[in-house]
């Protein structure tokens, strides 16, 4: 099987989960177990990424994305330079090819990128010398999300091949959907989103996915129900009658986390909206793996940095390693 | 043999070709049964002794230590793996990616740790692993076995228990097997 990310030559970027092929998720997540042992150490520091420099730049709001890849930096040792939009030259008028230009003459390994703007980090890609990750491009991708779902999901139901997975809530305005949609197909799992019509994309034409509207009819069938939070800040305008009504109808309430089967994983990519898109009870259940999925989002990401600035993939022409 | 010897040696990629079987089977066995003794003596006993295998070519000469360190003691002993690539010092001059699973089975601080390869070269990977052991905790001492010593170190390292002394020129290979030790190159 081809790894077509892994083996494409030269400077290499995370920017979508298109680029990834199955061969490619597989190893990322093989990758993360050593990570994760990583960080189970009395001293969970390793030397990988010494004298390597990785930038965040964030023009969007981010707590837990940006400690992780910040926790994931420090466990490698890598430097890390924080730029925030709030306090930085951005406030001038400095437009986002200029930043980039800037921040990379200072001499960096990395870029971890979160925009508004889907198609950001390509751009920042093309502009810089760096190894650029997308953490996030409007409503389009957010890979490391992803893969860390990936990881938790076949951590405990060992194989996706054949699973059924529901994307349930804000369809629209979801990049982790988008992501979670094109992730868990390529690994073979059978993908539902469920939404009210005014939460889901009007094109969906070559997408892997079923679509349905009423949760209920495929509740008995899930292995994974993955609910997302309602993005009242991306959404123009009202798309839900009320908050109370979307909870009632789509929300994951006591009464329907009942009804999952045994083995059903309940996760969501945070932060949660208890009492609207999850009942908060549920939240709480061993089922629920959401604090889990934080915790691998530690792994993932320093698998994914590792592989990007300390594998050596990128400067040898030697791909015996990643056989 | 392990990839990383492989690796090291430095050719492209190809095929083992051996030219001398330098140990037999039975020679093993007897270098292992020496070795667990002299681990025996020199601790007086298996008492806070944990057998830590290099990942990949130690893991095997390691249980079997352990097997022998059994079989004369009657106690069992702590045995574990150590993968230590995150910790190699040559980064970026070549692929490197972690091989296998590290497992600790106890707290090292305080332990005697007998540091478990195949082969020792450069001393490059036990330099690795010396530090790899310290982020589990701060052992009373590390002790270093090897089934074959080939010399060429390029640190001050040295071995506690030997298999067999083996003269190579740098650009030989040693491949530990189920058949024993060959000594031969590697082959485009």
């Amino acid at each position: 099987m081809t790894a077509t990310w892994l083996r494409q030559r030269g400077p290499k970027h995370l920017l979508s989960m298109a680029d990834l092929d199955r061969n490619d998720i597989e190893q990322i997540l093989n990758l993360t177990e050593s990570f994760a042992e990583v960080g189970e150490r009395s001293i969970p520091r390793v030397p990988a990424l010494r004298g390597k420099t990785i930038a965040w730049l964030f023009y969007e709001d981010s707590t837990r994305t940006r400690l992780s890849f910040e926790t994931a930096a420090k466990r490698l040792s890598a430097d890390t330079m924080n730029f925030s939009v709030g306090s930085s030259s951005v406030n001038k008028g400095e437009s986002l090819r200029d930043t980039v230009e800037t921040i990379d003459a200072m001499g960096i390994d990395g870029i971890v990128v979160r925009h508004g703007a889907a198609g950001a980090p390509h751009q920042v890609s093309q502009w810089s010398g760096a190894a650029v990750i997308n953490a996030g491009d409007g409503w389009h991708q957010h890979p490391t999300q992803s893969l860390l779902d990936l990881y938790t999901a076949r951590h405990h139901l060992e194989d996706l091949e054949g699973k059924h997975i529901a994307i349930v809530g804000d369809i629209t305005h979801s990049r982790v959907a988008r992501s979670n949609a094109l992730g868990f197909s390529k690994m073979g799992a059978k993908v539902t989103l469920v939404a009210p019509p005014t939460l889901l994309p009007s094109a969906l034409e070559g997408w892997p996915v079923e679509v349905t509207h009423d949760l209920d009819e495929i509740l008995d069938d899930l292995d994974v129900c993955y609910l997302l939070r309602m993005q009242l800040e991306r959404q123009g305008q009202a798309v839900v009658p009320s908050l109370r009504e979307y909870h009632a109808e789509y929300g994951l309430t006591s009464a329907r986390a009942d009804r999952l089967s045994d083995h059903a994983l309940i996760m969501h990519p945070g932060p949660m909206n208890r009492g609207v898109e999850i009942a908060g009870e549920v939240a709480d259940r061993p089922a629920a793996v959401i604090t889990e999925q934080v915790a691998n989002g530690v792994s993932v990401r320093m698998a994914v940095l590792f592989l990007l600035l300390g594998s050596g993939l990128d400067v040898v022409d030697d791909q015996r390693a990643i056989a | 043999m392990a990839e990383r010897e492989r690796l090291l040696a430095g050719s492209a990629s190809g095929t083992f070709q051996s030219r001398t079987r330098v140990m037999s089977a039975d020679d093993v066995s007897r270098a292992v049964k020496r070795m667990a003794h002299e681990i025996l003596e020199r601790n007086h006993g298996a008492a806070g002794v944990m057998i830590i295998g290099m990942q990949t070519g130690g893991v095997e000469l390691a249980s079997r230590l352990a097997a022998a360190v059994t079989a004369i003691e009657g106690s069992q002993i702590p045995i574990g793996t150590l993968d230590a690539t995150m910790h190699r010092d040559d980064f970026g001059l070549r692929p490197v990616m972690p091989e296998a699973a590290t497992a600790i089975p106890d707290d090292p601080t305080g332990k005697t740790i007998v540091l478990v390869d195949d082969v020792l070269f450069t001393g490059r990977t036990v330099r690795a692993a010396l530090d790899a052991i310290h982020s589990y905790g701060r052992p009373q001492s590390i002790q270093l076995a090897v089934m074959v010593d080939r010399g060429h170190r390029e640190l001050p390292i040295r071995p506690d228990y030997v298999g067999k002394n083996l003269p190579t020129r740098r650009n030989e290979m040693v491949d530990v097997n189920d058949d024993g030790v060959d000594l031969g190159e590697m082959l485009p």
